[in-house]
């Protein structure tokens, strides 16, 4: 029983952190299933999205704002507003101009971006890590007093459900709207989709847009449930997140989701059974794994080489 | 089609206004556990509406000035000038070169034991920015781990002199050599992968020795590190006022000269000096080796390459374990300046600031990436102010680097070959 | 000293070649033709190890090659061209051509390192070559120049002599002429005409210019849809009724 409760505690921890990453992988997985690259930003973009959220609940609250639900929807929607128009600059600045050229060189102009990202929050808000307030307190705690007991707290039944609604709200968007058929078109054949008429750099944009906007969701979700930020926070988020869009398959959005649940359930194992210590090497051995014997991932589709 | 202008322009600047006023306009600080947001200095705010302004007016006239841009060369004097003939170019190139190794010889002589230290750095980072070029530059792999090599030589002297006794001369091909089989042995498996996972992976394999070392506590040490690490001896004497190993002298005494604690940093700089001279000449002959150009053929067409022969499997893998190997040396001398070595000299970052070099420099360019070297570790520490700005200078440039001159501030040069006709 | 037997190769659901036989004897150019999509450059890419056929047997000077990695086809002395020429555009012309030569040089590096004779002589035998063949495309002048920045016709016959200086049995030409003008054309025709005669190379040809490949041809291939059509002398495709119809679409 004691052995059952630890495990299931493993078990709802690992699925809220993989639904977040889940989130933030969705980024990567649709930037690269469009124009083939990896966005090496991207975790800055979700970095800047839990500041903001966390300057938008400091700030609101300072102003007198009291009615909890109020507060996190509009630092949500400020989150949002912020990472999307960074996204959106990103790719506008440092992307669109070396898009089609040799791939390493988006990918080096990414990784720039990155560092100078991680910077400029850094120079502006300084480098220690601040704490995020504890908004959403309380949960069900399970089994006796005297034992282990297992908790599902408030805060990760929000993750659950936030990361549900997006989810649906993007597939959704993706199968239904003008929109979401022209992205998938785009995916297919970029080539043909402009042929067709389709306004192809728009709907990078957009692709960069919504990626970004889940990552900003992400962020206000995983700064309340860590506690606390810095601006290193995105670093590491984003190669997790990276690591669940490969896992599942890139270009692929369940695929995504999928790879983030399973990377965050392998985590918190890790954590729960070995040592926190060594979480960040399972999920890069997993990912040095997959890359090596199944590029294309659980739910990718193969890639034939041209010639 | 000029109000569409406009309306571009107005959504740029309040894009500008959206990313830039929150982060910077509205600052969090921690007071005990209270957190709260005060707006930054007017000066700020007005750079922040300033920037949104020049937006505007950049994407509201960007074609006029777009005109005017094509139009500066004009201009400027010498763009009616011949470009150099190339073979002049190289003989220039080996002059400069040339040059900066004698200044750099007798340099130290006469400034302060601070700029010899810095100096020794510099040599540190020309090396493994030398090492890289060649897994990036030549042969097109993007290794964002490298740093792990670099770690590997560091640890290696460490482990070698804490538990063997061994000294610098013994742990310097020791390093080198371990650092590249460990290249080996971690590019075996990931050569395969294309460009970008390679990236991707190369980065986990680094973090996953960064790792290691952090938590390999009675190895290593773990966040602790390792001290007590030895200076290098000249033939058996060494550099410290008493003698620590018995049967070694002092090199003061055996000179008859004072004791002078810059003897022992001059005579770091000046083997970091040699090392770097033979990294570059070994790399430099490498280039115009079989192997050197395979690593380029991959880099430009790996489907033509294999179609004449090329292993691809092996060229890479030479390039990864020679890229390793110099890393391993680079690290050898790096812990025996710092006489103490963690886990957190070998970040992530340290492999960026190190591609930021040799991508400044001019992927494959060897006199670019050395000067590229000299500025990224100078400048932070002749303007104080500019050291703040360090990275975030480095990432802009970066990305203006890929957007405007992909080649580098010198791209590499091809080498004349000079053919006689056949009959 | 080429056979191919019952090749096939699937992609997926799609039999992009099926059953397909041919073979090429010494000092013999041998063409492939037939519609876009015909699954030529399919069977190329078999043979030169590119893809692992589905099915069947490519036989080289007697010894099965199918499936084996494509550097080690090249060194057995099969070496090919590209549909869209692939030449390592920043590296120079003559670069180009020592590359092709690796399997000749000395590739130890620590003779490299030393400059052991042995490595300066082969060395200079692989500029010998180099300069050589880039006489015979009339290239020789722009030794020196990087590769990307030659005219579309001389990066075709550079991707030629880059096959040559590797000194192959056979050479196979995916569409040579694509892109030439018809006095371009008429060069290469004499070209490789001379591979044959002077340099005792056979030749598998792909390729759509009907003349050309009439003209050279001792032997021609049809595939169409991946499958073999018709196989025969020149004279006899001319008269064949489903090579005519194949090309002329059933009326």
């Amino acid at each position: 029983m004691q052995d059952l409760l630890y495990f299931s505690q493993q078990l709802i921890n690992g699925l809220t952190i993989g639904s977040a990453y889940a989130l933030i992988a969705i980024g990567y997985t649709m930037v690269y299933g469009i124009i083939g690259m990896i966005n090496f930003a991207h975790g800055e973009i979700y970095m800047i999205g839990a500041y903001t959220a966390l300057i938008a609940i400091t700030g609101l609250t300072a102003l007198g704002a009291a009615w909890l639900p109020l507060i996190l929807i509009v630092a949500l929607v400020c989150a949002m507003i912020v990472s999307s128009s960074m996204g959106w600059a990103v790719e506008r600045v440092a992307y669109r101009p070396v898009r089609g050229r040799h791939r390493l060189i988006p990918l080096i102009s990414a990784i720039g971006m990155s560092i100078f990202l991680q910077n400029y929050v850094h120079l502006a808000q300084g480098s220690r890590n601040i704490g995020f307030p504890d908004l959403i307190e309380g949960g069900f705690q399970f089994g006796s007093d005297d034992a282990f007991q297992m908790s599902l707290s408030y805060m990760q039944i929000t993750i659950f459900i936030t990361t549900l609604i997006c989810m649906t709200a993007l597939s959704l968007f993706i199968s239904r709207s003008r929109t979401g058929r022209a992205c998938r078109a785009v995916s297919q054949d970029l080539g043909m989709a402009s042929l067709l008429g389709i306004d192809t750099n728009r709907i990078i944009s957009a692709t960069f847009i919504i990626g970004a906007a889940l990552a900003a969701v992400a962020g206000l979700l995983l700064g309340m449930y860590y506690g606390s930020i810095d601006p290193l926070f995105g670093f590491i988020a984003g190669l997790k997140a990276f690591t669940a869009a490969v896992l599942g398959g890139i270009g692929s959005i369940p695929g995504a989701m999928l790879g983030g649940l399973i990377l965050g359930v392998s985590e918190s194992m890790t954590s729960g059974y070995l040592s926190g210590e060594y979480k960040d090497v399972v999920s890069f051995g997993l990912l040095i794994l997959i890359l090596l014997f199944k590029p294309t991932g659980l739910l990718g589709k193969p890639e034939v080489e041209k010639i | 089609m000029a109000a569409n202008n406009y309306k571009h322009a107005l959504f740029c600047a309040i894009v500008t206004l959206i990313i830039s006023f929150p982060i910077l306009g509205l600052n969090l600080e921690a007071e005990g556990v209270k957190i709260t947001v005060t707006g930054a200095e007017t000066s700020t705010h007005i750079a922040i509406l300033l920037a949104a302004v020049v937006v505007f007016v950049f994407q509201a006239f960007r074609d006029s000035f777009m005109g005017a841009l094509g139009k500066l060369p004009k201009l400027n004097p010498l763009v009616n000038k011949k470009p150099m003939e190339q073979s002049k170019r190289v003989k220039l190139e080996s002059w400069i070169m040339t040059g900066l190794v004698v200044l750099a010889l007798f340099w130290p002589f006469f400034v302060s034991r601070g700029s010899v230290d810095l100096a020794t750095l510099v040599l540190i980072y020309i090396m493994l920015a030398l090492g890289l070029n060649v897994v990036v530059g030549l042969a097109g792999l993007l290794d964002l781990g490298y740093v792990a090599f670099y770690a590997v030589g560091a640890y290696t002297f460490a482990l070698l002199s804490e538990y063997l006794g061994a000294s610098f001369w013994v742990a310097l091909p020791a390093g080198a050599l371990l650092a590249a089989l460990f290249g080996l042995v971690l590019g075996f498996p990931v050569l395969r992968l294309r460009g970008d996972y390679l990236a991707i992976v190369t980065l986990g394999f680094g973090e996953i020795i960064r790792i290691l070392l952090n938590n390999w506590t009675n190895l290593t040490g773990g966040p602790n590190g390792i001290g007590g690490i030895p200076d290098p001896t000249l033939f058996g004497m060494e550099f410290g006022r008493r003698v620590k190993e018995e049967g070694n002298t002092s090199f003061h005494e055996t000179f008859g000269i004072a004791y002078s604690g810059e003897h022992k940093v001059i005579f770091l700089y000046l083997i970091a000096l040699v090392l770097a001279v033979i990294t570059a000449l070994v790399i430099r002959r490498f280039m115009r080796m079989p192997v050197g150009r395979a690593w380029e053929a991959l880099r430009e067409d790996e489907i033509a390459a294999r179609s004449l022969g090329l292993s691809r499997t092996a060229v890479k893998l030479s390039a990864f374990t020679i890229g390793a190997f110099f890393a391993g040396f680079a690290g050898t001398v790096f812990a025996s300046k710092q006489g103490f070595i963690s886990p957190e000299s070998f970040v992530f970052l340290e492999s960026a600031i190190i591609l930021a070099i040799v991508v400044l420099g001019g992927m494959g360019s060897q006199l670019g990436v050395i000067l590229a070297a000299i500025a990224v570790t100078i400048l932070p520490e002749l303007a104080r102010e500019f050291s703040e700005y360090r990275m975030l200078i480095f990432g802009a440039a970066m990305v203006l680097m890929m957007v405007w001159r992909p080649q580098g501030m010198l791209p590499m040069r091809r080498i004349h070959i000079k053919l006689k006709k056949q009959e | 000293m080429l056979e191919v037997q019952n090749l096939s190769m699937r992609f997926g659901g799609l039999l992009a070649v099926d059953q397909v036989t041919l073979d090429v004897q010494e000092r013999e150019i041998v063409s492939i033709i037939g519609p876009n999509g015909a699954g030529k450059t399919t069977v190329f890419n078999c043979m030169s190890g590119f893809y692992k056929p589905s099915g069947g047997k490519i036989l080289f000077e007697g010894k099965e090659v199918q499936g084996k990695p494509d550097h080690k086809i090249s060194k057995l002395g099969m070496v090919r061209t590209f549909q869209h020429v692939r030449l390592f555009t920043q590296m120079s012309v003559v670069e180009n051509l020592l590359v092709a030569q690796h399997r000749h040089l000395n590739t130890n590096m620590l003779a490299g390192l030393l400059g052991t004779p042995n490595y300066k002589e082969r060395e200079q035998k692989a500029l010998d070559r180099a300069a050589y063949w880039l006489e015979r495309v009339g290239l020789l002048e722009l030794a020196n120049r990087d590769a990307g920045n030659l005219a579309y016709g001389q990066q075709r016959r550079l991707e030629i002599a880059r096959c040559m200086v590797t000194e192959p049995k056979l050479l196979m030409l995916d569409e040579p002429a694509a892109g030439l003008n018809p006095a371009e054309t008429k060069e290469l025709n004499q070209l490789i005409i001379s591979l044959k005669e002077d340099y005792n190379v056979s030749v598998v040809l792909i390729e759509h210019d009907m003349s050309l490949v009439m003209d050279i041809s001792d032997r021609i291939n049809v595939i169409n849809q991946g499958r073999p059509l018709a196989s025969g002398t020149p004279e006899e495709i001319r008269q064949n009724d489903d090579v005519i119809k194949a090309y002329l679409g059933e009326a």
